[in-house]
């Protein structure tokens, strides 16, 4: 119950500022069609670096929880989700909306995106402090072998194409080399001058994530990109609230999916969502009444991508693995705290990291009591143009990544890296693999190189890195990951081919 | 072969030849201690490439639409302008002055209000430069970072 100690850092005047302000920017950000939470957090880093570690994560860790929570709102209201966490609530949110029930889906929206999300921390605050004792066990091929994990799992289940998925991983893994190595203090693929301070992790991030966006923005060309939004009538809170109550299996069943998938280093939200719905959808005894506007569907979605937040970060503190691909964001904002996740976060940072924590699990309540407010409000803002969006995006990622480090270079790989992404998603790459790939890459670099070192003095790589309990183990789990995301793009056949693309819009 | 398929294979070699650059650097450059964890990447790098590409050419690799050109004829001018603004104008003009300009032009063509209305040209200057003062205010008063000054501010 040690957290209890560090509830009083969350009310301290400050803190509280950055956390009301993190949670109401958060929810209008996430409101904003494109602006993903993921984006939102790297955009928001550059803004920390004049804090304390406790008020940055503070900050951040409140706009993950709203802007997944915001996204809800252009969900229902113009059916473009805010982010993918919001997809499954468009199905019936937009639906409700339409039938002029607005309000009450923004309200069990966000009632069930609360529920969802004070579980997910309440299990990131019993569960991490557990998981961090056994990490103890944990030598160096074994952060490897997690860090492999890490790549594989979201290389495999963020990309539509299985072999896209792990060349982005891929990608990301080889652009962490870059640079000098500092063991050897050798230069490593040092093309041009930008490079020689190796790629940032916070400029690659702003430019993988924001200039596709804006650059998305712009292939539309003059068209008019105003939507409307449809009309929010009134509705009693109260009535929502025993309304919940009602839905009590679809809370539960996102609750619970939301956890679980959360757990599971590098899946994200945006699976959350989906898999909660579905499942939803499949135990319910009004199962027809999905995709038509039923409540059901909206409580099952939000409460999973909100029960998901806590659940990542619980892998990310203990094991350095983010649990999603905004965690993996969140995880560079912790790096450059200087604060080292591993076994013993809670040992050197107790401060830190409870303060953190009990700031998402306040943030929660703040999030459900202001985006009910705000709703109708954010959804004006979501009616942004769309030029000044793009014209918005672009400058905000130039001073983001100039600010990093005070340096023209990084605005250049910045871009540099955005214009590539933007061309390989159009390809089917993904950037939530490369992304990982660039963050765990020294992670594994740097204990596949120690580890040599061990093993050469030892029994040999081959004794170091493939045998012993826990090293199968989680050999394992690479290869079930590898081979179940290969069976699974063979069983699903969802790439249309390439010739026929009107038949598949038809559908 | 249909220009989708080609669409596909143009990446795909691009790839690969990345991958074949990576790995042949990783197998040749000194010293190797240096170079042993980019080794290991770069087989399956090219292993992964090589299939993508092999996929590519008989037509396998079908998720993705490409780039149409009528997306490019759109982004021809808005991608001008972020090249112009971040590989010149930010350093050469000094990033606020770049950054409006960039703001206003990016804006001023996309925005699909009249290019012949006073009115709205009005609106535009007025937008890209509140929208600056309040980048200007974050980033200059707040945060205090100093960005290259070029020949104006």
């Amino acid at each position: 119950m040690e957290f209890l100690n560090h509830f009083g850092g969350v009310f301290e005047p400050w803190a509280f500022m950055l956390l009301l302000g993190g949670t109401i920017g958060g929810l209008i950000l996430g409101a904003t069609p494109g602006l993903s939470p993921t984006m939102a957090v790297a955009l928001l880093i550059p803004f920390t670096f004049h804090m304390s570690a406790t008020h940055g994560l503070v900050l951040l860790g409140a706009a993950y929880t709203s802007t997944v929570a915001g996204g809800a709102v252009s969900a229902i209201l113009l059916k473009i989700p805010g982010a993918p966490a919001n997809i499954a609530t468009a199905l019936d949110g937009h639906e409700m909306a339409r039938r002029g029930e607005g309000a009450r889906a923004l309200h069990l929206s966000f009632l069930s995106s609360g529920v969802g999300g004070i579980i997910g921390i309440l299990l990131l605050i019993f569960l991490t402090p557990v998981l961090a004792q056994w990490v103890l066990k944990i030598q160096t091929p074994h952060v490897f072998w997690i860090a492999i994990l890490g790549v594989t799992v979201i290389g495999s289940l963020d990309s539509k194409s299985f072999v896209k998925g792990l060349l982005s991983g891929c990608i990301g893994l080889w652009l962490s080399t870059i640079g000098y190595d500092e063991i050897q203090g050798t230069e490593r693929f040092i093309f041009v001058d930008a490079l020689s301070g190796g790629i940032g992790i916070i400029p690659a991030l702003i430019g993988l994530f924001a200039i596709p966006q804006v650059l998305d923005m712009m292939a539309k060309g003059r068209v008019n990109a105003l939507v409307e939004a449809l009309e929010v009538p009134r509705q009693k809170l109260a009535d929502s609230m025993r309304e919940l109550t009602r839905y009590w299996r679809a809370l539960s069943i996102g609750t619970v999916v939301g956890a679980i998938i959360g757990l599971i280093p590098g899946v994200g939200g945006q699976i959350a969502g989906l898999v909660a719905y579905d499942q939803s959808r499949k135990m319910s005894p009004q199962r027809a009444k999905f995709g038509t506007g039923h409540p059901e569907g909206v409580v099952a979605a939000e409460a999973a991508n909100n029960a998901m937040v806590g659940p990542s970060l619980v892998p990310l503190l203990t094991l350095s693995i983010p649990g999603s691909p905004t965690a993996a964001v969140l995880l560079g904002g912790l790096l450059i705290k200087e604060i080292f996740p591993g076994s013993d976060i809670f040992v050197k940072h107790p401060d830190v990291v409870w303060t953190f924590i009990n700031s998402m699990l306040i943030g929660q309540v703040l999030m459900v009591v202001f985006g009910i407010m705000i709703a109708g409000w954010a959804a004006k803002i979501a009616r942004a143009p769309a030029p000044i969006m793009a014209a918005g995006v672009l400058v905000l990622a130039v001073f983001g990544s100039y600010s990093v480090g005070q340096s023209v270079g990084d605005v250049h790989i910045m871009l540099a890296l955005g214009i590539g992404m933007f061309i390989l998603e159009k390809f089917g790459f993904s950037a939530a693999p490369l992304v990982l790939g660039l963050i765990l890459g020294p992670i594994a670099g740097d204990n596949f190189t120690q580890g040599m070192t061990l093993a050469a003095a030892q029994d040999g790589p081959w004794v170091y890195f493939f045998t012993g309990t826990l090293n199968i183990i989680l050999i394992t789990l690479v290869v079930s990951s590898i081979a179940y995301s290969f069976w699974n793009n063979m069983l699903a056949r969802d790439d249309t081919p390439f010739d026929e693309p009107a038949r598949r819009d038809a559908k | 072969m249909t220009s989708n398929r080609l669409q596909h294979i143009v990446p795909g070699l691009a790839i690969f030849v990345l991958a074949s650059v990576v790995t042949w650097l990783s197998f040749t450059e000194q010293p190797a201690q240096s170079f042993l964890f980019p080794r290991v990447i770069s087989v399956v790098f090219i292993a992964l490439a090589t299939w993508n590409l092999i996929r590519a050419v008989t037509g396998m690799s079908k998720i993705g639409r490409g780039i149409p050109v009528a997306t490019v004829k759109n982004l021809a001018p808005g991608l001008a302008v972020m090249l112009l603004y971040v590989f010149f104008g930010a350093k050469n003009l000094g990033f606020y002055l770049g950054s409006v300009l960039a703001f206003f032009a990016i804006y001023s063509f996309y925005d699909p209000a009249s290019w012949s209305s006073a009115r709205d040209w009005i609106k535009r200057i007025l937008v890209s430069v509140a929208f600056m003062a309040v980048i200007y205010a974050l980033f200059a008063v707040v945060l205090q970072v100093h960005t290259p000054r070029g020949i104006l501010f």
